[in-house]
């Protein structure tokens, strides 16, 4: 009993970073109908500009908000530099454009920084919270973290002119610019929100995985089948489906092995693409003859 | 002579490969409302939508004194040029609310925004009913008045509108064109209407153009072309 | 319009073609002798990938499934040829069919599931069975079989004696022989009817299925045909490399494969070369441009090839042909 509750509320730790890499994922497609297979790459980037800083001798948390509108910015201008000249070709040269992203990424991160495997710190207190021996304090900031990130993104969507503005162009980019609404713009938004989302993911994340150049890619796979669990057209659904995927990969790891892993991933992704495509919350789509 | 709020000169458009205006001239005077009329396939909406810069365009298009064409539709809607398109185009997972308020969405001040509100939903009343459901949930009528009322909330100085009595019953088409008659008398909405029903249009309208193929046939006062028995039975259908 | 005898041409080769393919084949057949035994083992490589390109591109590009993860059926025919020869004794040419028949069985037993899956949903599906892959190759409990993560060595096959050529250059005409008959098997399946079926049901699935067309069983027999090619291509290329490993076979295989394919050019059979050389050629160039980052060097290729030519080397060829016809004709 007491090693389920740890597997449990492990599993909530990395499912908050599984959400948020999910949620990235959504408002990247609910807006392209792409799904972009960058995502982890460049919140990986972004942990390495983070710990650069913290290097330099930046305080954590300023290091924290400094990469957080860095990722941002890097969010959006690659969105207008690399994306846009493409968003109009067929599909699978979008795709190849975001694999040259990853590509690229991934191999300027392995040179600027090596391929050393690094140590990345945590701002919480290596003791656990009140001597409880079920989640370190790590996992436990981590969670808070996720879900107050999670909440701002809410609010703001909800909320704001601006985060309906985004909605509306996602939804329906020809009404949108007949009330004035520049797309274009809405969209690189957007990918700059995703980006500052997967950075924080990245930097909650490395001080348990270690930083290095492939630290993502695990976690991309398993923020994909988050998002397909929860429906790829629910932000919500993408949030709920990354807790549950990351509650089910600790409990279903400790049952049968660590190796497999990723097996269950794909297990998992086959299973709910053939059983329920639209995932938990997304719509059913219905095709019109 | 009053001046034109709207004025096109030799407007060619084309989808891809193919052309479907072939060098149209029309205009609509400040404060009038102007009507194109025409057949099925005849260019009604491809006009609109050049106008819109929503299609590949040649020739001039001017709007309150600047030249418009070549310009991206955004840029032209923040210029005062409000479109209803065909079919509507409300956004249908979004509130009533939330659709008028991107109707909204170019202007800064929130009390004339919130009075504007108030006036939609005094001509609309079953909008104020319906504010918070999804525009998608509602009846083919009441989303025509929630895309007129989106682009009121522009406060455009110009109202395009496709085919407003689309799949409306006539009752409420009736409805619609009086708001259309009060909108242009009280606000001073200049309209641009093209419209399958003649009988209708012509009785809102000031001048119409009468488009066949993607070529102006006829051009003439609203009532004249009302009152010539040959060209309402050998264009209008009436 | 097209008339009928555009339609007769493109069905059939013209002779112009006919010379033209004739050539590339002498040039083919002289080219071993003339350069490096290096050079040869990397142009047999080159000709491993033009086979398991052709495959994928029956699948993406003529009958519009996306697959991300066909690296994994390039593994199983590769572990198939590896454990045959290995653990069986069998014959390297035997290995041949016989990975070709296990991964049609795959790719059918793997399309059947698939065949709900759309676009995105399919390529995402194909993704994660393309990093799994190395995953389940390391899995202890095949281990006996597979030689775990550290992999099986393969004996380099001898030529006959009556060939007299070296080792290497055996096995590049082996491999030459094998794409030459894999090439027409596959351009007359993709002309026939088959091959119009599976465009069909890329490009209108609905009305495909409305007009007769058994959906279902063109894209499964696809997916197994594609897997076939594929599977084929890695047993040549292990017997080519004489060694399988899991992780040469992870998810940079698969996105390896699907970049040349839509580099060679979609729904072409020639893209398939072109994309085969761009996968072989291009790394090395990328090396040679900077030794500390060379994927990045071979990610901005990529990007440059999408921008200016997002249907492919063949797209491109067909495009400039077509100005260069339209311009004689007048």
């Amino acid at each position: 009993m007491d090693v389920l509750l740890h597997q449990i509320l492990s599993g909530l730790a990395t499912g908050g970073i599984y959400a948020s890499v999910a949620l990235a994922l959504v408002m990247i497609y609910q807006a392209t109908h792409l799904v972009n297979f960058a995502q982890g790459e460049l919140a990986m980037f972004a942990t390495y500009i983070a710990w650069s800083l913290i290097q330099a001798g930046v305080p954590y948390w300023a290091a924290f908000f400094l990469t957080v509108a860095i990722a941002f910015a890097l969010g959006v201008v690659i969105e207008r530099v690399i994306v846009q000249p493409v968003e109009d070709k067929p599909i699978l040269a979008v795709v190849i454009v975001f694999i040259a992203l990853l590509v690229i990424l991934n191999s300027l991160a392995g040179w600027i920084f090596t391929y050393t495997i690094k140590p990345f710190p945590s701002p919480f207190p290596t003791a656990p919270l009140f001597g409880n021996r079920y989640v370190s304090s790590h996992e436990l900031g981590s969670i808070g973290i996720t879900l107050v990130v999670l909440a701002l993104i809410f609010v703001f969507f909800r909320f704001t002119p601006l985060g309906l503005a985004m909605r509306a162009a996602a939804q329906n980019p020809v009404s949108s610019r007949l009330v004035g609404i520049r797309v274009g713009w809405m969209l690189a938004l957007g990918w700059g929100l995703a980006a500052a989302i997967g950075a924080v993911a990245g930097i909650m994340v490395a001080p348990t995985v270690f930083l290095e150049p492939n630290m993502m890619s695990g976690i991309l796979l398993y923020a994909f089948a988050a998002a397909l669990l929860g429906g790829i057209d629910s932000p919500g659904g993408a949030v709920l489906g990354g807790f549950i995927v990351g509650v089910l990969e600790n409990v279903v790891g400790s049952i049968i092995g660590t190796e497999l892993k990723l097996t269950v991933a794909l297990v998992l992704i086959v299973g709910v693409l053939v059983i329920r495509p639209s995932g938990l919350f997304g719509k059913v789509h219905v095709t019109r003859v | 002579m009053a001046t034109k709020v709207l004025e096109v000169r030799a407007l060619k458009a084309q989808y891809g490969p193919t052309k479907v205006l072939h060098g149209m001239d029309f205009g609509v005077e400040d404060g009038g409302i102007t009507t194109i009329l025409g057949a099925n396939g005849a260019g009604k909406t491809t006009t609109l939508r050049a106008v819109c810069g929503m299609v590949r365009t040649q020739g001039e298009i001017t709007f309150a004194g600047t030249r418009i064409d070549g310009r991206v539709t955004e840029s032209i809607v923040r210029l005062g040029v409000a479109h209803v398109p065909d079919g509507r185009g409300t956004f249908v997972n979004l509130s009533v609310e939330e659709n008028l308020r991107l109707g909204a969405h170019t202007r800064r001040d929130k009390t004339e925004i919130a009075a504007d509100f108030e006036r939609m939903y005094g001509y609309f009343p079953r909008l104020k009913e319906r504010r918070r459901q999804q525009a998608g949930t509602l009846s083919g009528g009441e989303q025509q008045m929630l895309a007129v009322s989106r682009a009121l909330m522009l406060r455009p100085r110009l109202l395009l509108l496709d085919e407003p009595s689309f799949g409306l019953a006539p009752r409420i088409v009736q409805e619609l064109f009086e708001i259309f008659r009060v909108i242009n008398q009280t606000d001073r909405v200049s309209m641009l209407l093209v419209e399958q029903n003649a009988a209708m249009a012509l009785r809102l309208a000031d001048h119409a153009y009468l488009l066949e193929t993607g070529r102006v046939l006829i051009s003439g006062s609203a009532d004249e072309l009302g009152r010539d028995e040959s060209i309402r039975r050998s264009y209008l259908g009436y | 319009m097209t008339n009928n005898k555009d339609v007769i041409r493109r069905n059939a080769l013209s002779r112009g073609q006919l010379i033209g393919l004739a050539a590339l084949l002498a040039v083919a057949c002289v080219l071993p002798f003339v350069v490096s035994n290096y050079r040869v083992f990397q142009l047999t490589l080159t000709l491993v990938y033009a086979i398991a390109l052709l495959g994928l591109n029956m699948l993406t590009g003529y009958n519009g499934q996306i697959s991300l993860g066909h690296g994994a059926f390039y593994a199983i025919g590769a572990y198939v040829a590896a454990i045959l020869m290995d653990k069986f004794g069998v014959p390297y040419w035997l290995t041949i069919p016989a990975a070709g028949a296990v991964c049609l069985a795959a790719g059918f037993l793997f399309g059947l599931p698939a065949l709900r899956l759309e676009g995105l949903y399919l390529a995402l599906a194909t993704f994660a069975l393309g990093v799994a892959m190395p995953q389940i190759l390391k899995y202890k409990g095949f281990e006996h079989w597979t030689g775990g993560v550290m992999g099986i060595v393969i004996v380099k096959p001898e030529p006959p004696e009556w060939s007299g050529l070296s080792q290497d250059r055996w096995l590049y005409f082996v491999v030459l022989v094998c794409l030459v008959a894999m090439f027409v098997i596959g351009w007359n399946l993709l002309r026939g009817r088959i091959g119009r079926a599976m465009v069909a049901i890329r490009d209108q699935p609905i009305a495909a299925q409305a007009m007769g067309v058994n959906t279902a069983m063109v894209k499964s027999l696809t997916f197994g045909v594609s897997a076939m090619y594929t599977g084929i291509a890695g047993a040549l290329g292990a017997i080519v490399i004489q060694f399988v490993a899991p992780d040469s076979f992870n998810v940079f295989l698969s996105i390896t494969l699907i970049v040349g394919v839509v580099v060679g050019g979609l729904a072409s059979i020639s893209g398939a070369i072109y994309g085969a050389l761009f996968i072989q050629f291009i790394p090395n160039v990328a090396d040679e441009i900077s030794k500390a980052a060379p994927w990045a060097i071979y990610g901005v290729f990529l990007l440059l090839f999408m921008y200016l030519m997002p249907t492919g080397v063949a797209g491109f060829i067909r495009i400039v042909g077509g100005r260069l016809r339209q311009r004689r004709m007048r």
